[in-house]
């Protein structure tokens, strides 16, 4: 359903993607694995169109995709970024709500009861700032305003990162619901296990480019690839 | 001089007054930057226009049709600068911004010498606003009072959209984080130019609220902008309550420095905002925290 050929991208003089590409799987997981400054959340912030492509193709369900955010967004890619970019000036509740979108996709239908029955810890927390909650409930937030958007396609940018064992868990259940309700995802991911339990497919990125691809269940089973690409 | 009630009501209410002009001003001025990262310089050179086109309208069709018509001429104009100028300009980066937006203070002067020539023009007060209200003890212009429910209307209204409504929250979002709000299918784009326009809007009906007050000159609206700046850099920059409270202390300072201080009243409000900066740089409410 999406697929990156050959991309190049960067920080304006500062180029981190080599040549990058991958493919995406329409009904499928996808793990993104590779070391710190590999380039696996340039290369997210190069689909939503965040950073400018330098050269390749990106290509969203047949056709080139939009330069705009906005208009990516339309199309029906969600992102929860790294960095959650909760909204400080909203309550949980408005966080929520403005992106709760019309989009209109057959089949998926997210309200905000459905996703506070996700994650109910969020539905005590409606009325208070955003940024007045936790880690790992921010991280909730994050993913629950990304599926108001009814996406077909969810990217998310290290879910884990920061969190203890216990939301980590959580989170991980929650995300195979998802997907085996037949969401397709694209997970960056520093937590092996985590992606790997989660993922059919990985790519392993390295200084830039894609180094190795192949399924889950092979890359558990490949310690080498472990060792040389990701230091597990 | 004598302090006694009738004195501070009198200085509080023009005080009050001049606050709710320059909040009607620099509320436009500071979610634009706030949302747009643009500094409009020009905004001044708008409520000018509002005041000019104020004018002109109530010779036709008397006061009411410039204060209703002159912020929708005022918007039209915003409209043109938006697609003609500002669109164009959006990535190119503060410093040219603030040239081009400044050059185009001086176009905008000559541009209404052109049409109404240099001498200053006044309008009437509409009946029903002349005379005085009697009013803690002193009695006080109807169209000053006038002007401050104005203000506080606008104010009030303004809160309630910003804060209550889905395109409220919408533009607050886009003021924290401009490229998430995109992300979320937020057309922050138009989002911009619908803040933009009801900014140009708002600088109109001030200036045709001011205009019956002081004569209505070219130069009027350069007069306005410096104070407009220090009322949002005070305020601290985005943010409704900012805008408020910066004009309130603006006004408060301005018109009891000018009556209890007069010889330090020009340089008291910069020592205000200076030493505002000092205490808290970014300003008092800015909307990033
Ligand atoms: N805003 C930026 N400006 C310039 N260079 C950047 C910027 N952000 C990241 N980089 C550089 O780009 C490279 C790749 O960064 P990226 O964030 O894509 O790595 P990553 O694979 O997501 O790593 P991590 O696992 O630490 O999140 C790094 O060398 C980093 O220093
Ligand atoms: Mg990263």
């Amino acid at each position: 359903m999406l697929e990156l050929k050959s991309i190049q991208s960067g920080y304006g003089e500062t180029q981190v993607l080599y040549g990058l590409s991958l493919e995406a799987k329409a009904g499928r997981v996808l793990a993104i694995l590779g070391r710190n400054g590999a380039g696996k959340s340039t290369t997210l912030k190069t689909i939503m169109g965040l950073l400018p492509l330098k050269s390749g193709e990106i290509v969203y369900e047949g056709k080139p995709i939009a330069t705009r955010p906005f208009d990516i967004a339309q199309a029906g890619i969600a992102y929860v970024p790294e960095t959650r970019d909760i909204f400080p000036s909203l309550s949980v509740r408005e966080n929520l709500e403005i992106a709760a979108k019309r989009f209109g996709r057959a089949g998926a239908d997210w309200t905000m009861e459905r996703v506070l029955g996700l994650f109910p810890r969020l539905g005590e927390r409606l009325d208070n700032g955003g940024t007045q909650l936790s880690g790992g409930e921010q991280q909730m937030l994050s993913i629950a305003r990304a599926l108001l958007m009814n996406p077909r396609l969810l990217i998310l940018d290290e879910p884990t990162e920061g969190l203890a064992p216990i939301i980590v868990k959580l989170i991980h259940d929650k995300l195979k619901e998802l997907k085996e309700a037949g969401l397709s995802m694209i997970l960056v991911e520093q937590n092996f296990g985590f992606a790997t339990s989660l993922a059919d497919d990985v790519v392993v990125v390295g200084k830039g480019q894609v180094v190795w691809t192949g399924s889950a269940a092979d890359i558990r089973a490949n310690e080498d690839v472990q060792h040389e690409w990701l230091g597990v | 001089m004598s302090l006694d009630l009738g004195f501070w009501a009198l200085q509080g209410l023009n005080a009050l007054q001049l606050s709710m002009l320059l909040f009607l001003l620099s509320i436009g001025l500071t979610v634009i930057f706030g949302l747009m990262h643009f500094v409009n310089l020009a905004h001044g050179s708008l409520y000018a226009l509002g005041a000019y086109f104020a004018a002109t309208l109530a010779g036709f069709g008397g006061y009411w049709a410039g204060f209703f018509l002159a912020p929708v001429a005022v918007a039209g104009v915003g409209v043109l600068l938006y697609s003609g100028l500002i669109r164009r300009m959006r990535k190119s980066g503060p410093m040219a911004q603030v040239l081009v937006t400044f050059g185009l203070i001086f176009a905008m002067l000559d541009l209404t010498r052109l049409f109404w020539g240099d001498l200053a023009l006044a309008i009437e007060v509409p009946e029903v606003l002349g005379g005085r209200v009697a009013l803690l003890g002193i009695e006080y212009p109807t169209y000053r009072l006038f002007i401050i429910a104005l203000g506080l209307a606008i104010f009030a209204a303004l809160a309630f959209v910003l804060g209550r409504t889905q395109i409220g929250a919408m533009i607050r979002a886009g003021v924290d984080n401009d490229a998430m709000a995109a992300c979320l299918g937020i057309n922050v784009e138009r989002l911009f130019f619908i803040v933009f326009c009801v900014g140009c809007a708002l600088a109109g009906l001030a200036g045709a609220v001011a205009a019956p007050l002081l004569s209505v000159t070219p130069d009027m609206g350069l007069q306005i902008l410096i104070p407009t700046l220090i009322v949002i850099v005070i305020g601290g920059l985005g943010s409704l309550k900012g805008a408020i409270a910066g004009s309130l202390i603006f006004g408060f300072v301005q018109t009891f420095g000018a009556v209890l201080a007069p010889q330090l009243a020009s340089v008291l409000i910069y020592a205000l905002l200076a030493a505002v900066l000092v205490v808290k740089p970014v300003g008092l409410f800015p909307a990033k925290g």
